[in-house]
This record gives C-alpha cells, structure tokens and sequence, in this order.
C-alpha cells in the first residue's frame, strides 16, 4: 500500500517539473498549464478537499519572475500538499481555482492586489486589502517600503 | 469633497428596482472590526451581499521582510489581537522548523499551557460579542470579566494585557513568575464558575434560540468548499482539528476531546466554541500537573540572546548580542509552511529564507481573511437582523483579516 504521497506521485509526478519534500511535506512544482488538471486530480482522488492558501513570491532578478505558491489540506487523511508554479511578470496569468473552490475567490484577490498576477476566469479582481486607484503592487521587491500613497491628502 | 467608496461594489446596481441597498460598516457598533458588508435587501431578507475587507490592512508581509526574525514577533501579536500567545507560537514554530530546531521539554508545555489558556479568552471575546449584540448583556459582561482576569493575569507573566511578544526563537522570553500557577488555578475556577451561569442563561433561552438555531446553517461540503476551518468547520459535525490530526507541541501527551456540531448554523458555532472553552481549561490543568522542570531556552548562542549580565562582562556574550541583534537569527536558505490550530482556525505561516536574517517572504494564511471570502453565502437568504449574529459567530478579527 503506498503512502498519502507516494499515491499522487505515481499518479501526478508525469505531470510535474519536479516532485520534492519540504520538511514533511510533499511539493510538486508544475507548468501552469497543469495546474487545473493537478488540483482537479488532487481533489477528486486525494481528498484534498480543503483550498488554504495561495500566494506568490518575487524574484526580480529570474525569469520568470514569480513563483505562485498553493496549499492544500487533505482533511480526511490529514496531510498537506504544496503546488509551485512559475509565471513570468508581462504574461502574468495563471487559471484561476474559483471553479473548483469558492476559497479562492478572495485569495486570488488578494494575490492579484499584491503582486499583479492576473487570475484568468476570476471575474472578480477588485482590489481587496487596497483601494481602487492604488499604483503598484506593493509586495513587489521593486515596491519601496517607504512609498506612500495616501488616499487622503495628509493635513499639514 | 465628494464621498467615493474604496472599492465599488456590483451591488450599487440592484436586480430589482424595489431592492434597496444597505451598507453596513466599515465603521460600526455591531460589526466590531472594521469591515463593511453592503447588502441588497428585498424588504427584510437579503438577496445579495458583498463582504469588504482591507480597511485595517498595516502591510505585516512587506514589514516582515524589511525585519529579522526576533523584531517580528510583535507584528505577529497584532494579527489576532484577542489571542496574541496563538500567533507568536504558530510564527515561532515557522522559524524553529526552518532551522531545524527543537525546543526544550519545559519550553514545548508552557507554550502549550499558555496557547490553550489564550485561546479561553479568545472563544470568551467571541460568545460575549456575539451575546451582546443580540441584547445578551449579562452573560457579554460575565464573559468579559472572565477575559480581564486573563488579561490581567497575562500581564503579571509578559507586561501587557494584548500583546505579549512572549516568545523568542528558540524558547520564551523569561520563566513564570512566582505564584503564577497558583493564580491560574484560581482564574479557571473563576471561569468556570461563570461560564455555568453563560450556559444557564443562553443554551435555552428561547430569544437566543431563535435568533442563532438554523440561522446561517451549512453543510460540511460547504464549509470545504469556502475554505472555512476551526470551529467553524467543526461546527458543521467534521473532526478536524490540528491538535489532534498533526498533533505538534505537547498535545500528543495530552488528553481531549474536539467538539464538533451538528449543524453548521450560529448556535452550533456558539456551543462548540463554550465546549472547547472547557477542553481548553481541561489542557491547562494537564499542563500545571505536568510542566518539567528545566530551561526554557535552547542552548544555542546563534538563536538565543544571551543573559544581560553576560553582555556586559564577557566578549563572546557580547559578540553574540551584537550578531543576533544587528544582523538577525541566520536561518538557513528554504521553505516551509507550518500551521497551528489558531482559536479561528488554520493559523498557518509561510516563510521563505534566503539564508540571511531577515525572511525573504513571510505570509500569513489567515482564518478570519478566508473565512470573510465565503461569509456571503451565509447571509444571503437570511434576514437583515441575522447579519450582526452570523458576522458574530464568525469571529472575524480585523487584525488577522486584513493584516
């Protein structure tokens, strides 16, 4: 009987760039063009029932230029998987997740929000930490942490 | 200057003519926290509703990359304000896992003691707003009276009442106090003495009943589908539960039970939070009988600070303060995800280390931030005076939500 993980490897490692362990946990590194065929496999097969969490990670210097970063949660067998993809900053769009999970809605907001990764199918981008009108992204390495923009002119 | 909202709403077009559309907060009594819900009602039933949050948002990710890893710890204490001890030792255990650390015995159950101990005063917050709102005065003021001894109680052990930075990298900022254990003994006492009389006055009293029982119900697919954990989740009759399925600081030592509801609706959230209060107060007992005796710190010179009178008598002391303080704890080049059971649910933190002593990136999975992402689906359909008791069985900490 293979393990939790040895199962989706067998099943999805043809499908990955690179199946690897981080501290107990199994990652799977993809193309974004597997990602909705991945996490459909992963939820219907594995139990990975559970969205947690998505966000991405800025490397000005590589190309491309961001890693976009999921988690799940298998809640029967209680074990987590992490999806890594890579997506470069001009044709910054990934498929969005909002047609397998309502979770992602405000998630992938808030990925769109911080680092301008567009989430193709999410027809709901709004910003949602900041407000309309914001210039930038502010999670970006090129973002200066002293920049400000207030919405309301200080009082002098 | 004219008034324009910060982010529109596709609600400003209602689908009916005799819709009339409401907006609710960012800055309002019942909402306590600041968060705006507009909703489109059609007389006394909501039809749409669009959940709003951002209006707290501090930017804890773009300052924690700008911080090393001791200086963060006080960020942390202002996500969920209400439970601070949770999210310094689910940070903590971030960093301790990255670099491959393992704290001490006496360490590992203090941290345990003092999570479940936070987290009765996190749940009692919750059922006290919750109660309020819907005219529940007493059993708001009883409740409260209970968190203010734990406040004042957490402030004898770190010096503030909210936000404690209580722990370091590799163990806790200093021992407990003397006397400190025999008080705690004292305040669960205390609590449970009033939260008997919570149960009396609310777990039958029929305006309660009415206001909570089948009001914002969900199924267990639901509550996957939107992303919701914590009590919330186990309000809706599925056992999931960190502490239990990957057990991390002393609770595989100990003995508890995970509540769960029946039906997903706002008094199961209610009775489920009231139950993990008394498994909470069951932990911490466990935990006085059986805390070790021994260091509370790693003896490791790289993570830890060294005591002050070292600093100032010998070099390498010195040394060390000035490495750890000026240039940070150096964790290794990595990643790792690493989620504790926060009082709202997965409180799960996400670093990024490129080997230097300040986190390449740091992200936060927040309970409350997910949670807000489905509360629409739970008022639409109900009435407009069902929004303050759904909203306030979500415990939405604007804090955690907005970051």
């Amino acid at each position: 009987m293979p393990t939790f993980y040895e199962a989706i490897v067998d099943r999805l490692g043809p499908r990955c760039l690179r199946t690897w362990d981080s501290h107990g946990m199994l990652v799977l590194d993809i193309d974004a063009s597997q990602l909705l065929v991945v996490v459909e496999a992963l939820k219907a097969d594995f139990g990975c029932a559970l969205f947690l969490d998505v966000t991405a990670v800025d490397y000005p210097a590589r190309q491309p230029r961001f890693d976009v970063v999921y988690h799940f949660l298998a809640p029967a067998q209680m074990q987590r998987v992490r999806l890594k993809l890579q997506v470069d900053e001009h044709a910054a769009e990934v498929p969005t997740l909002t047609g397998l999970f309502g979770s992602a809605r405000y998630m992938e907001r808030e990925v769109h929000d911080m680092y301008g990764i567009r989430f193709a199918g999410n027809a709901d981008l709004r910003p949602i930490l900041l407000y309309e009108g914001f210039e930038g992204h502010p999670l970006r390495k090129d973002y200066a942490m002293e920049h400000e923009q207030p919405i309301v002119p200080y009082r002098t | 200057m004219q008034y324009r909202p910060p982010v529109s709403s596709p609600l400003a077009q209602p689908l009916d003519p005799s819709h009339v559309v409401v907006n609710i907060g960012p800055s309002h009594p019942a909402t306590h926290g600041t968060i705006q819900i507009v909703a489109e009602i059609d007389g006394e039933s909501v039809v749409r509703a669009d959940v709003h949050c951002g209006y707290l948002h501090r930017g804890f990710e773009k300052e924690a990359e700008h911080h090393t890893y001791h200086n963060i710890i006080p960020y942390t204490d202002r996500l969920n304000y209400c439970s601070a001890m949770n999210n310094n030792f689910a940070y903590a255990a971030a960093v301790e896992t990255a670099l491959g650390i393992e704290i001490t015995p006496r360490c590992k159950w203090l941290r345990t003691l003092l999570a479940e101990y936070n987290r009765i005063a996190d749940h009692c917050t919750c059922v006290a707003a919750s109660a309020m709102e819907m005219g529940g005065m007493t059993a708001f003021l009883y409740l409260m009276t209970v968190r203010d001894y734990i406040f004042e109680h957490m402030n004898h052990l770190s010096g503030a009442r909210l936000t404690y930075s209580y722990v370091r990298i590799g163990g806790l900022a200093r021992d407990l106090p003397d006397g400190w254990l025999t008080r705690l003994e004292e305040i669960l006492q205390f609590t449970e003495n009033y939260l008997e009389r919570v149960h009396g006055m609310l777990d039958r009293n029929r305006i309660f009943i009415g206001r909570t029982r089948d009001v914002a119900a969900m199924t267990p697919e639901h509550a996957l589908h939107w992303g919701y954990t914590g009590p919330i989740l186990r309000s809706t009759g599925l056992r999931v539960d960190l502490r239990k399925d990957n057990p991390y600081l002393a609770y595989p030592d100990l003995d508890f039970e995970v509540p769960v509801g029946i039906k997903g609706d706002n008094y199961d959230r209610y009775y489920v939070r009231m139950r993990e209060i008394d498994e909470s107060i069951h932990m911490v007992r466990q935990c006085m009988a059986q805390l070790p005796e021994g260091p509370i710190n790693v003896d490791d010179p790289r993570i830890v600070l060294p005591e002050k009178e070292l600093v100032y008598t010998r070099i390498e002391s010195l040394i060390h303060h000035f490495k750890l303080v000026m240039d940070g704890v150096q964790v290794p080049a990595g990643e790792v995800y690493s989620a504790h059971e926060g009082p709202n649910g997965e409180l799960g933190f996400y670093l990024v280390s490129d080997g230097t002593g300040r986190p390449y990136k740091l992200h936060v999975r927040s309970p409350s931030f997910v949670h807000m992402g489905g509360m629409h689906t739970l008022l639409e359909g109900h009435q407009v005076s069902d929004i303050v008791p759904t909203f306030g069985s979500m415990n939405m900490v604007g804090g955690e939500c907005d970051r």
